[in-house]
């Protein structure tokens, strides 16, 4: 137990440092590092709360896909940072206020947490005891909400079909080996064979 | 729920001792080793790169496309472990619920193919 509430500790400062840094951090390429770790972190707090499936889901889907697209996006994009950070001041009343929008979120859930501790139980409704986290999930996600599940699959095809339409673009006069082509030529369609007499050319 | 905790120790073991490893690898090296820091040793050899440099360079836009196309088939994946084992509760609804969310990517699947986007050119 007291090592469930160690690693608790550990996991919950490591992810709010990096959280930390991730904002205050100069250089982009180290925020997205400093991302992951909240990843990896948050992965571990998942765990610790007994929804394997959403750590290992957000370790293989964040860490593996998600973050990489990041430091794709940072390392693509040719800006220049300092005079990015120019705005601040611009942008400061819109970014306070959605700042104080999710302060206000965040004291709702503390405030019912304190008002009616029973409340956020239900919320919680843990898997029943013999069933694992990950068929308790299976079991409702293509069944009972079907229509959720397969609006995430025509979000998926918009998403790739939206991807390609912004960035493939074929190259004119490209001239591509074509191996089926290659495969079916013949010497008789391509190779004549002359008598050349002596002294004498074609 | 503590049973499956007790199943995740080994992995807490391997994460501090692998914590532990790293930081003696490179503490060792840094407190061991002889560092008699030079300019000429920061600077290009020859004909080389410079040794510390801006790390963002352009890319191709073309490997942000492929890394969203993993994305979505990543996800499409993640979607098939919890209906792998549950299948035989969920029955054939759940079978062809899932056979439907397939047809649906397929369908994304070939237009990518059709369109050339997994062809690097």
């Amino acid at each position: 137990m007291i090592v469930q509430a160690l690693a608790f500790y550990m996991f919950a400062f490591i992810a709010v440092a990096a959280g930390v840094m991730v904002i205050s951090a100069r250089n982009p390429v180290h925020s997205v590092l400093f991302l992951i770790l909240a990843f990896f972190n948050s992965a571990g707090l998942f765990v610790l709360m007994g929804a394997e499936f959403l750590a290992m889901i957000l370790i293989i889907v964040y860490v593996g896909a998600v973050a990489v697209l990041f430091m794709f996006v940072v390392m693509m994009l040719d800006i220049n940072f300092a005079e990015l950070r120019q705005g601040f001041l611009h942008y400061l009343p819109i970014g306070g206020m959605i700042g104080l929008v999710l302060l206000a979120e965040i004291l709702v859930i503390v405030g019912g947490w304190i008002m009616a501790p029973e409340a956020a139980k239900t919320a919680m409704a843990p898997a029943p005891d013999a069933l694992t986290n990950t068929r308790a999930l299976g079991e409702l996600i293509y069944t009972h909400y079907i229509f959720l599940f397969q609006a995430a699959g025509v979000v998926l095809l918009i998403a790739m079909i939206g991807a390609i339409v912004l960035t493939h673009r074929r190259r004119k006069g490209l001239r591509k080996q074509k191996i089926a082509d290659q495969v079916r030529r013949r010497p008789e369609d391509t190779v004549e064979v002359r008598n050349v007499e002596t002294g004498k050319g074609i | 729920m503590d049973a499956m905790l007790l199943e995740y120790l080994p992995i807490l073991i391997f994460l501090g001792l692998a914590t532990a490893i790293s930081a003696i690898a490179v503490g060792a090296s840094f407190i061991i080793a002889r560092q008699r820091p030079d300019s000429a040793k920061a600077s290009a050899y020859e004909c080389g790169f410079d040794v510390f440099d801006d790390a963002r360079g352009k890319f191709d836009v073309r490997f942000y496309l492929v890394a969203i196309l993993f994305i979505i088939f990543d996800l499409e994946v993640a979607f098939l472990f919890p209906w792998a084992i549950t299948l035989g509760k969920i029955g054939v609804f759940g079978f062809w619920s899932m056979m439907v969310f397939l047809a649906v990517l397929t369908v994304g699947f070939i237009y990518e193919w059709k369109v050339g986007a997994l062809e690097w050119e």
